[in-house]
């Protein structure tokens, strides 16, 4: 019942499907970055949006329009990991945590420029779902739809490329292509996670639900099936969890997703122990 | 005039300033079996890599079935096999059959499962990969590289964790493949036994090419001879034999 009442606030309902539709974009993503050993992606590129944003707010856009704003600077970002890893000379856990502190240091340095670390820019540090804009809304449903389609069309290609590189390369997979949409795509959904978990938090959408669901030993296609549930569940759960008892969202969707990991875990070691 | 199902012209490669590939050219016509060897370093696997793309060209040109490397798309009329896996992740939630689809343009369930029968490994066909022991994993890589009835087979140090009896058996059908469907096949080895006793030519790299020529040629050859050394030429010749006499 309790439920039922706090469905019926607009903004509320907002708020639920914006969070919907990241966590299931970041699950599938996660399964992709997890396997090739790039979980921590997310927290980079989280970290970058931290300096995109605080780039913004000193440069006086509204609100409204941050992550709409953010989103360029930090695609360049990610295509920047994947170009420094090409390199060869820099391993990929290097180039994102280059990157990645280029872009806090930078917009520590805004932030201080723009007069200190002001509400809006501490919003961001920690999300809060329930401001998602109607702007937001639509970001969060075209990085769904790009991500549903980018899967569904190159599902052999992308399983390929997880699979081995090298392998997906010597059967005439388009690698470099998928990996700049892979990246691409990652960097759009981290950005558009930051209002649901915050950026201290958004790596945790893209890496808890894929290693959920690597724990049950499924096929490619159910984990990835598996992987964007948890998510939906662990989004939907915790944030009606964090309306009821006055909770902030992001950190109780990731405290979800962990449960989900724990009672997976322990469901095996019990099974395990049993046999 | 047969069109080369292989062309390399003048390859050169470097890793960072140090040469691995120097002025390679060579041709591969369907049919052949051609047997690379050489020390570790040579660049055997480097060629390999240079031939289907995996490493960008630096300088020379590929031709894979008289096509330029940059503008042929028939995969699938190749079945490669790397010497490891680059980036196998045990954790890998792919099933063998869904290894086996890999790359693949239409699915038989039939064809996969003979395939996978004649690998020794029909009643994996559900199980992980990441779930299977080394040798199990190569089987099924073995598998995934002949399932689309390729044109041309590349093996880069195929067996090293087959035992003896998958690892003859494999050969076996490799020669089968090049008789009887004229299948062309490039196998990268160590063992220059199974180089004299299947191959029809042999290809020595070491950086560039030392010698090409059927392995007769190799043996006879009194450049070869000033090359590796009366001793080491007779140890590897003799070889052959014995495998030939095992065989």
């Amino acid at each position: 019942m309790v439920f039922a009442e706090i469905l019926k606030f607009e903004f509320v309902q907002r708020a639920l499907v914006t969070g919907l539709l990241i966590g299931f974009s970041c699950s599938l993503l996660g399964v992709f970055l997890v396997l090739r050993r790039l979980s921590l992606i997310g927290d980079g590129l989280a970290h970058v949006t931290f300096g995109s944003v605080a780039a913004v707010i000193l440069l006086g856009f509204s609100p409204l329009y941050v992550t709409l704003a953010a989103l360029p600077l930090v695609v360049l970002s990610s295509l920047a990991i994947l170009h420094l890893t090409r390199s060869r000379r820099i391993h990929g856990d290097a180039a994102i945590g280059i990157v990645s502190s280029v872009g806090i240091a930078l917009g520590v340095i805004m932030a201080s420029v723009s007069g200190g670390y002001n509400a809006d820019l501490l919003s961001y540090l920690f999300g809060n779902i329930l401001t998602a804009t109607q702007a937001e809304l639509f970001l969060s449903l075209f990085i769904f739809c790009a991500v549903i389609l980018f899967v569904i069309f190159f599902y052999p290609g992308l399983f390929a490329l997880t699979f081995d590189e090298e392998l997906a390369k010597s059967i005439g997979v388009k690698t470099n292509l998928i990996n700049i949409i892979l990246m691409a795509l990652t960097a759009a959904a981290v950005v558009s996670a930051m209002k649901i978990a915050g950026i201290m938090l958004v790596s945790a959408l893209l890496i808890l639900p894929p290693v959920t669901a690597l724990q049950l030993s499924l096929t490619f296609k159910k984990t990835l099936i598996t992987s964007a549930l948890v998510a939906v569940f662990s989004v939907a759960g915790g944030m009606l969890f964090s309306f009821v008892f006055n909770m902030p969202s992001g950190a109780t969707i990731v405290i979800f997703n962990a449960l989900f990991l724990f009672v997976v875990l322990l469901t095996k070691k019990v099974i395990q122990a049993r046999r | 005039m047969s069109v080369n199902i292989i062309a390399t012209e003048n390859l050169t490669f470097c890793y960072n300033s140090t040469r691995v590939l120097d002025d390679i050219s060579l041709g591969l016509e369907k049919g052949d079996y051609l047997g690379i060897v050489g020390p570790n370093g040579s660049g055997k696997s480097t060629l390999i890599k240079n031939i289907l793309g995996i490493l960008p060209l630096q300088t020379g040109k590929v031709f894979l079935f008289g096509q330029p490397l940059h503008e042929f798309s028939r995969w699938d009329k190749i079945g490669y096999l790397p010497q490891k896996l680059s980036s196998l992740n045990t954790h890998f939630p792919g099933s063998v059959n869904e290894i086996l689809e890999m790359g693949l343009r239409r699915k038989n369930a039939r064809e996969k499962q003979q395939v996978l029968e004649m690998m020794g490994i029909g009643h994996l066909a559900a199980r992980l990969i990441g779930e299977l022991s080394y040798g199990e994993q190569q089987r099924a890589l073995l598998a995934r590289s002949l399932i689309s009835r390729p044109e041309l087979l590349i093996f880069d140090e195929p067996t090293t964790a087959l035992d003896p009896e998958t690892r003859d058996s494999f050969y076996a059908l490799t020669e089968k493949l090049n008789r009887e469907h004229g299948t062309a096949v490039v196998l990268v080895t160590h063992d220059v036994g199974i180089i004299g006793k299947f191959a029809r030519r042999m290809l020595y790299l070491d950086k560039k090419i030392i010698f090409t020529g059927t392995f007769e040629d190799f043996c006879a050859s009194s450049e070869m001879t000033g090359f590796f050394g009366s001793g080491s030429q007779h140890i590897i010749c003799h070889q052959h034999d014995t495998t030939k006499r095992n065989g």
